[in-house]
């Protein structure tokens, strides 16, 4: 795993100019990295082609999850565990259970999504993060392009190319 | 995608109201009109007599079915024709964009508010004790036999200043000013639309915001009480507290359903190529997103009248569950109504293609036509009700009707407010 790693890195002051910029390069056979910007660039997964997220299907299953839980939980309760007339009605009186498995439904959803979402983005706790350039946090638009993903390319073309997209700045940066 | 390019669309587009559809409309009302019939002369001929001595003394007339079922479309058309303008307004006191070339689809349905006046009005004189037990003037005097006093309470609510068991004065004087100022509205949404057609500018705009956020307070107020006169008072000693909102909501979801269908019409002959799969995605959004919302104040209305558990509450929902005649459509309604586009509509995919939408839209509005019914005959008709020939027939001769006049209002004007301020940011929408 301890290999260093070499990006080149475009920096873009415009928005409009960077989802040109990341068509043009895509389009000279350059695979980017990762785009960092400051706010959500509206477009910018369409333009780098990404797939749609499956995040929902996580939802969807821990959201059942969340469901089953629930209704076994008050079931047993009702009708084993504890059993007591509310209502006059019986030990097991379904919708007396909807609220309840309502609420377990969004709560396991709504936590399942952040897990998941927090593992598959690296944003576990104890993630060290790369940073690439810190005015991606402020007013620059970061593209970054792995060296090593782009051998067939020499880096001097790659810089040529992000030159000609519109970029301000090339820097290059590496990580241990 | 921000690639916010030349649009160069046709904005001078006008519905043509042909007359091929305006043939198939004229032929379901054929149908439903033959359906009717058919059920009436059912209704005169067949059913009811053995009934005629049971306990109560009431015996029960064909004709009562007949003013049922004007009572539940009344109701139900209303509600589509006055949503139509009620999501205009929204459009407009959000400050909304995305849907600009779609505001003059959404306000046609206001076309059938003066028609549905006439109707509710016309049919309560005609109906009255038929429909409305509360119309009784035996149930206000403290000498009869029959002196109701939960009713004699509630009185004043229907017959004030008046003597109580006289002339509803209240009663209708409500659902005259209703309806006027819902025209009105609906009028004057019309003119500054129009207005702004001519002249440009935004001025329109803000004082269209203006008129629609003096609408929306009204109508906050004025949907919820028309649903305890017209619906709620039939079974007069019942109530609900949120009975208005579960009203409002089954109004709001056929509403949104007739918008996006009469959207993915127009979209299908040609027109409103502007509105594109993002549109039709916010579109469904809202028919997913209310169809839980109905539901969620269905279940309420269920949940805490049965866990309470209190004999006056739980009369509404025993008379329904336990009745052999509209036990079976509780679960349709909410089969219909909640599971179907719960189900139906919960992928993105689903509701970014017409043919998703145009399928649970339909059904939609059957469904909500259904949570009418169980509103309405349960109170009026008991055993007697049911769905017929004269409930299909009516249902069709009032939707083709409603068809017509709104498809012609919509054909008399420009489809697209041409110098809406927002329409460049409506074609560049994209979700």
């Amino acid at each position: 795993m301890e290999r260093d790693t070499h990006f080149i890195l475009g920096v873009y002051d415009d928005e409009d100019v960077l989802l040109h910029a990341v068509e043009k390069v895509r389009g000279s056979g350059v695979k980017i990295h990762e785009v960092y910007s400051p706010y959500p660039v509206h477009g910018l997964e369409h333009v780098l082609g990404y797939k749609r997220s499956r995040l929902p299907i996580a939802a969807f299953l821990f959201g059942m999850l969340g469901t089953s839980l629930a209704l076994t939980m008050q079931f047993y309760m009702m009708r084993f565990d504890w059993p007591m007339i509310i209502g006059g009605k019986d030990y097991a009186a379904f919708p007396d259970f909807i609220p309840v498995s309502f609420e377990m439904t969004v709560l396991l959803a709504a936590f399942g999504m952040v897990g998941v979402f927090m593992i598959s983005s690296n944003l576990k706790p104890w993630a060290q993060p790369r940073i690439f350039d810190l005015r991606a946090t402020d007013d620059k638009h970061i593209m970054a392009i792995d060296i090593a993903n782009n051998s067939s390319l020499e880096v001097e073309k790659i810089k040529e190319i992000l030159k000609s997209s519109g970029a301000t700045e090339i820097n290059k940066k590496s990580f241990e | 995608m921000a690639h916010h390019g030349e649009h160069h669309y046709n904005l001078e587009q006008r519905f043509d109201f042909t007359a091929a559809t305006k043939k198939s409309i004229m032929t379901v009302l054929v149908i439903g009109a033959i359906l009717l019939g058919i059920g009436i002369v059912l209704a005169m001929t067949g059913g009811g007599h053995e009934e005629a001595g049971e306990a109560g003394g009431h015996a029960f007339h064909w004709y009562e079915r007949l003013y049922a079922n004007l009572w539940i479309n009344n109701v139900f058309f209303t509600g589509i024709a006055i949503v139509g303008v009620f999501f205009f307004a929204i459009q407009f006191a959000a400050q909304a964009g995305w849907s600009a070339p779609l505001i003059r689809v959404m306000l046609s349905f206001g076309n059938w508010l003066p028609i549905a006046a006439v109707l509710m009005i016309g049919t309560f004189f005609l109906a009255n004790h038929d429909l409305f037990h509360w119309t009784h003037s035996y149930l206000f005097d403290k000498n009869d036999p029959q002196y109701d006093s939960i009713i004699d309470g509630k009185g004043a609510f229907f017959y004030w200043p008046m003597e109580k068991g006289t002339f509803p004065v209240f009663y209708v004087a409500r659902m005259i000013i209703f309806f006027g100022f819902w025209v009105f509205f609906f009028n004057k949404f019309k003119k500054i639309s129009d207005q702004e057609d001519q002249l440009g500018g935004t001025s329109h705009w803000f004082k269209m915001r203006s008129w629609a956020a003096y609408f929306l307070v009204f109508f906050a107020v004025s949907s919820s009480i028309s649903a305890w006169d017209w619906v709620m008072s039939i079974d007069t000693h019942w109530f609900s507290t949120l009975f208005g909102w579960y009203v409002f909501a089954s109004w709001f979801v056929s509403g949104l359903s007739a918008i996006t269908l009469l959207t993915i019409f127009l979209k299908g002959r040609g027109y409103l190529e502007m509105i594109n799969q993002n549109h039709i995605h916010d579109l469904g959004k809202f028919v997913f997103g209310f169809s839980i919302f109905w539901t969620y104040l269905w279940f309420s209305q269920f949940l805490l009248i049965y866990y309470a558990n209190i004999p006056e509450e739980t009369v509404y929902f025993v008379e329904r569950l336990t009745s052999d005649v509209y036990g079976p459509f509780i679960f349709v309604n909410i089969g219909l109504n909640f599971f179907l586009p719960f189900l139906v509509l919960m992928t993105r995919d689903a509701k970014r293609h017409g043919i998703f939408l145009k399928l649970v839209c339909s059904i939609l509005l059957v469904g909500h036509w259904i949570d009418f019914f169980l509103m309405v005959q349960p109170g009026t008709l008991g055993h007697n009700g049911g769905i017929g020939f004269m409930e299909v027939g009516m249902f069709l001769v009032y939707g083709s009707a409603v068809a017509l006049v709104v498809l012609s209002g919509l054909a008399k004007k420009n489809l697209i407010a041409k110098n809406h301020p927002m329409l460049v940011e409506s074609y560049n929408h994209h979700i």
